[in-house]
């Protein structure tokens, strides 16, 4: 149903995303995207501008509520500034907040609509196929458990208004043997797409916890978007300092090692990885690598510039490379892999300084919709 | 009312239940217009909802970004909307679709209450158009009102461009809140007289010094220092003769009279006025009209439209209109609180002299004169108080203890919002601070010719709180956009008088 609000609401997504009135872009406030598994909270993002207009500062101000609680007692939660000017209108009763609960599929989708996201190509690996049977159409014989109930009376009736037998007042409708639908199917084939995630992590001396929670953030919502792409999607973990060694998901966002840095030890178990069980030809990669850019050496730069070149870029689909801003970190290896693959599409990097840098990070990542 | 109840689309069975609650809402003494609900769905709803309860509104952004915030929170499930009524003669008020039958008579009587008071409390008059030369009825037809605005501005969109009017639009919404709530119960300006400016401005006396012999006149009091003494005199006269004379809080209606605008600039100033003005009341009785709604729904349905198979559910979603969080405060809890505490005071007689003098904390707990008051007292109130009004004459030390009120404000050495005070006076104050000018900062236009540069300078009358500067410039900005010459506001920041200004081109901030 089209809505006399359409207009006004595409003109507010349009400013949104910048296309028109670039002067009030200033004012969208950030939408968190955040959001965890199981029982904690997602919160949703919802774009939101704000006219100026002359008010107090909030935090002067105060305001009174009702409670338990004793005088320097702190309150829990911050207080919503008072009623502006948002509900000047009529009266609302009951604007209640319930705990939202969301499917991944569902977090996918605000993901990929806030974030503008294509959906990805499939590299046309169709090397696995899948029947299935759908139903597609309604035919005049068929068995009696696929009997289309809706179509028979419809027919019936057709036919009992056109014979002149129809009585509305006793509405009776007698299929025959003619009037009798069934649903059909057809066997499809389906291609399968499958695609693998090979999280690789810097774990060494100079990757504090905050750099770790930035990692874990945005393989998250990676895994998300991916996973709502790719039906049977598989997930592999690497970490490294000097040496890598694969190990589950806990393990990964949880260890903390220390020492040096070895990137080429990652990337050639990644490699290794790839050939032993997912063939380019029939699988879908996407090898994730995240480090604060430190490593060890120029030569150990170069090994891992060759063991890209030949071995992982060309059986990926994209090679995504995020560095998170340390205080010990140089800084280094993003510059080097800007070097060496200037103008390659298939090796994306990305600088994550902080937190809120978390989103435009995933948008640089999957925004090509390889 | 049984014309209008014909048109409605509601269907048998919530039309029954209409014309029931509608004899029980009469019958306890509610005085209301006539009432036409609809029954929407969730989208139209929300799209209502987006413009304020009414049907169509001027095109703008705005609605639309409403719209996204009440669709997507009612898509997942965050929240719903149960009821929405607007200020109108008829009233029109929306029920959504698919709502259990206890949700919608809970509503109905929620409603029933919400006209009366729009009908009856002081602070709506102002919102009324007239009286039909007919009937005497009230005229609110803010529907057309609306809906005109809504003509007007895309009349000037289409001619102008959109782009140029929802600019326009943009600076005009923000001074929205640039109003006077006194000035609709002023009496109305007679424009200036004629006769008085003819007048030839009266020659002020200049002080002369005592002379003892005339002769000695000329030399004491020399006819060229006279003269320019008068002169001075006059020339100041002239300097005081500033405009506004008194400091003026309409700054909407202030620019309307006085800005240099374009025909389509004026109309569509006009229209953002005339809708602040018409929302003005709503922000002024938030906590009356919701505790008088909660007061009336809850004693229709528990004492005349549930049965008892409903009372749970009924009791249930009362119970989450009326729950308190940390940090904000409910206007339906604490306008249905002390609805009752009034008529629970007026019934035993707890009120005038000797009740106010006794301090026996005994026999004031067990006061109870049966007076039985309390009806029409609320009644009383609900027409002539507003919720500053509300809440000085009525808060009580002990209504204050038994709510468990409580001041808050954030303590900036521990970056936490606390918890303040429970004492009677600081929630008060904290209230009524909170309340005034519906919360608004107090600022007024003090001269229209600031430095003999017809530039505009206005006044925020500072009472303990600063400006949130970010958007005071933006506000400069906008005002200057429409005043077309340089704009000053005179503030506090931190305790040093301050001087916000926009020059047209670029934002200054100077200490006084």
């Amino acid at each position: 149903m089209s809505l006399r609000i359409d207009q006004d609401h595409s003109r507010f997504r349009n400013i949104v995303r910048g296309r028109i009135r670039q002067n009030l872009r200033k004012y969208i406030s950030k939408g968190e995207l955040l959001g965890r598994q199981g029982k904690d909270i997602v919160s949703i993002p919802i774009p939101h501008i704000d006219i100026p207009k002359l008010r107090f500062g909030d935090k002067q101000q105060g305001g009174v509520a009702q409670g338990d609680g004793d005088p320097g007692d702190p309150l829990s939660g911050s207080p919503q500034e008072g009623d502006g000017d948002g509900k000047q209108a009529g009266d609302q009763a009951g604007d209640h907040p319930l705990e939202v609960e969301l499917t991944l599929d569902e977090l996918a989708d605000i993901l990929g609509e806030e974030l503008a996201l294509p959906n990805i190509e499939n590299k046309g690996k169709n090397a696995i196929v899948d029947k299935k049977d759908r139903y597609i159409g309604v035919r005049n014989v068929g068995p009696n458990s696929l009997r289309h109930f809706k179509r028979t009376f419809r027919s019936a009736l057709r036919r009992q208004i056109a014979l002149g037998t129809y009585d509305p007042k006793h509405p009776v409708i007698i299929p025959t043997r003619e009037d009798m639908r069934y649903k059909s199917w057809k066997t499809e084939q389906e291609p399968v797409a499958n695609a693998v995630i090979i999280y690789m992590m810097d774990v060494s001396g100079s990757m504090g916890d905050e750099q770790k929670e930035i990692v874990r953030i945005e393989s998250f919502w990676i895994d998300t978007w991916l996973r709502k792409q790719y039906k049977g999607i598989e997930t592999r973990f690497i970490i490294h300092d000097a040496a890598a060694r694969e190990v589950d998901r806990d393990t990964f966002f949880r260890t903390r090692e220390s020492g040096g840095t070895m990137i080429s030890s990652a990337y050639r178990l990644a490699a290794e990885i790839v050939e032993r069980d997912y063939p380019s030809s029939e699988w879908n990669i996407y090898p994730f690598h995240f480090s604060d850019g430190d490593n060890w050496s120029v030569d150990d730069t170069l090994l891992c510039v060759d063991i890209l070149k030949k071995l992982l870029l060309p059986a990926s689909n994209v090679f995504c490379y995020g560095q998170v801003d340390s205080p010990y970190g140089s800084g280094q290896f993003i510059k080097d892999l800007k070097e060496h693959f200037a103008g390659d599409e298939q090796l994306i990097t990305s600088e994550i300084n902080d937190r809120d840098a978390i989103v435009e990070s995933i948008r640089e990542f999957l925004g090509k919709g390889k | 009312m049984a014309q209008f109840a014909l048109k409605t689309a509601l269907p048998n069975y919530l039309r029954d239940e209409q014309r029931r609650i509608e004899e029980f809402a009469q019958d306890v003494g509610l005085d209301f217009f006539p009432t036409i609900f609809e029954v929407l769905s969730y989208d139209q709803m929300n799209e209502v909802a987006a413009y304020g309860g009414f049907p169509t509104r001027y095109p703008h952004w705005r609605w639309g970004m409403e719209y996204e915030r009440l669709s997507k929170s009612h898509e997942y499930g965050l929240s719903k909307i149960y009821e929405l009524v607007i200020n109108n003669n008829p009233s029109i008020a929306y029920l959504l679709e698919g709502n259990s039958i206890v949700d919608q008579k809970l509503v109905m009587a929620h409603v029933y209450a919400h006209v009366d008071f729009f009908k009856n409390n002081f602070c709506f008059r102002m919102t009324s158009q007239g009286r039909d030369p007919k009937s005497g009825a009230d005229l609110r037809k803010w529907i057309d009102a609306m809906a005109n605005h809504g003509a007007i501005v895309r009349k000037w969109a289409n001619r102008i461009g959109i782009e140029s009017v929802e600019q326009f639009i943009d600076a005009c919404l923000s001074l929205e809140n640039l109003i006077d709530p006194q000035k609709p119960f002023l009496p109305k300006e007679s424009s200036p007289s004629t006769s008085e400016e003819d007048e030839p401005p009266e020659t002020p006396e200049v002080p002369l010094l005592r002379v003892d012999r005339e002769y000695m006149e000329s030399f004491i009091n020399p006819e060229e220092f006279v003269e320019s003494q008068k002169q001075k005199l006059v020339d100041e006269a002239a300097q005081a003769q500033r405009f506004p004379a008194e400091p003026e809080r309409d700054v909407l209606g202030f620019l309307l009279d006085n800005a240099p605008l374009q025909r389509w600039e004026r109309e569509c100033l006009a229209v953002i006025r005339a809708e602040a003005y018409y929302f003005l009341p709503q922000m002024q009785t938030k906590i009356m009209n919701e505790g008088w709604a909660s007061y009336w729904h809850s004693r229709l349905m528990t004492e005349n439209i549930c049965d008892a198979s409903e009372i749970v559910d009924y009791a249930d979603r009362c119970a989450s209109v009326l729950a308190t969080t940390p940090g904000q405060l409910n206007p339906y809890k604490l306008g249905i609180e002390l609805f009752r505490h009034i008529e629970d005071r007026w019934n035993k007689g707890q009120f005038g002299k000797e009740w106010d003098d006794c301090d026996d904390w005994g026999l004031r707990r067990h006061w109870d004169r049966r007076t039985g008051l309390g009806r029409e007292k609320i009644f009383e109130v609900r027409s002539l108080y507003n919720d500053v009004t509300f809440i000085d004459e009525y808060l009580t030390e002990d209504f204050v203890a038994d709510q468990k009120l409580y001041s808050f404000g954030y303590n900036q050495r521990n970056d936490r919002w606390e918890i303040e005070s429970r004492t009677f006076q600081d929630v008060k104050s904290q209230l009524l601070t909170s309340l005034t000018n519906a919360g608004n900062p107090i600022i007024s236009v003090v001269d229209a010719n600031h430095q003999n540069r017809s530039e505009l300078l206005l006044e925020h009358r500072h009472q303990g709180a600063d400006l949130r500067l970010d958007w005071a410039r933006e506000v400069v900005k906008a005002l200057s956009r429409i005043w077309t010459r340089p704009v000053e506001i005179h503030t506090i920041v931190d305790d040093k008088p301050t001087a916000l200004r926009f020059d047209g081109n670029e934002h200054s901030q100077k200490s006084l």
